[in-house]
């Protein structure tokens, strides 16, 4: 499928994301509520059949706070970037796509490790790099750490 | 737990050394040796490496510059069955509790050589991480520190060589002790 096509069958399945283009990827910004059932018509479809989804990644856009999924076909070897945001920092929630592709597991658990971004209906969401009793997610912007951090910069 | 760096151009000249300190008598002094002797030429170490550091351990194990020249050569994947655990490469907070727990599980006579930047101080990761530990000897007592990020293998065949030099010149008369952190 060209990007041209990609962008109708998100636009049919999500129609309140917002389609965008770089050099390299067509990106999709979706609401948190549509991510799961477009990714998976996404991956489901006959036509698009995204199998593989080979990044998940936590993002800090100050105040807002998201996951990036790199998703890739095998059979067809078409890109698509999606891209879902909350503003809660609080007590941020996004659903998890483990369902769909079950390499999200582990990326989810990273995310929540450094972002404190919870999944939803996650089979086991825990920190997997740092300790279990650590305080603050290291990761955001506005992680403070005046004991180990020594702001060179300032 | 410095020892002096001195380098011996023959074993006659580390043998003469040796005799002088010794403070066991003649009996223990050679048996002393004998000991020794045997401990430093077969430092076993522990498949224990945590990140590029452990690259050039490999490399000096392997046929160019071949550990095997000192004994050294026998890797050992069970801490049980190691002499010396060469911690080559950063050392995270998590992984703290599982370094020390191989090292409480090796058996007397053991040593510890911390390899490269991180392992001797936090390397790279002093200023600005909050998850690296400073310095290895912060979890267990260090022996041999080799710095460079990563060091040669020479470097690193330089390190061992210096570790073999300090057991022999250890002694039944003065049990050595290893500090407990806890």
């Amino acid at each position: 499928m060209t990007n041209e096509q990609l962008k109708e069958f998100i636009l049919k399945h999500a129609g309140d994301a917002q389609v965008a283009e770089n050099q390299q990827f067509l990106i999709a910004t979706v609401p948190a509520a549509s991510l799961h059932s477009l990714a998976k018509s996404l991956k489901e479809s006959a036509e698009t059949q995204f199998d593989y989804m080979y990044s998940l990644t936590g993002v800090d856009m100050q105040p807002a706070l998201g996951v990036v999924y790199h998703l890739e076909s095998t059979k067809f070897r078409h890109n698509v970037v999606l891209k879902v945001f909350t503003e809660d920092r609080v007590n941020p929630v996004l659903p998890s796509v483990t369902d769909i592709w079950r390499g999200a597991e582990l990326q989810e658990c990273e995310v929540f490790d450094f972002f404190g971004i919870k999944f939803q209906n996650h089979p086991d969401m825990r920190r997997i790099f740092l300790e279990d009793d650590w305080q603050g997610f290291p990761l955001r912007k506005d992680y403070k750490d005046e004991v180990n951090i020594v702001d060179l910069i300032k | 737990m410095g020892v002096e760096h001195k380098e011996y151009e023959t074993l006659e000249q580390l043998q003469a050394d040796m005799q002088v300190k010794g403070n066991g008598g003649f009996f223990l002094t050679t048996v002393d040796s004998l000991v020794n002797w045997g401990r430093s030429n077969s430092i076993w170490p522990l498949t224990f490496a945590t990140s590029c550091c452990g690259i050039e351990m490999m490399a000096a194990a392997a046929a160019r510059h071949d550990l095997a020249r000192f004994g050294m050569e026998v890797y050992r994947a069970s801490p049980r069955q190691a002499d010396v655990i060469v911690v080559a490469g950063t050392i995270v907070h998590r992984m703290a509790p599982v370094l020390k727990r191989l090292y409480d599980q090796m058996s007397e006579p053991k040593y510890v050589v911390a390899m490269g930047a991180c392992a001797v101080s936090g390397g790279p990761f002093y200023y600005n991480s909050y998850s690296v530990i400073r310095g290895v000897d912060n979890v267990i007592p260090v022996d041999v520190y080799i710095p460079g990020c990563p060091p040669r293998p020479e470097a690193f065949l330089h390190g061992m060589m210096q570790l073999q030099e300090k057991i022999k010149r250890e002694t039944m008369g003065e049990k050595r002790v290893p500090i407990q952190i806890i």
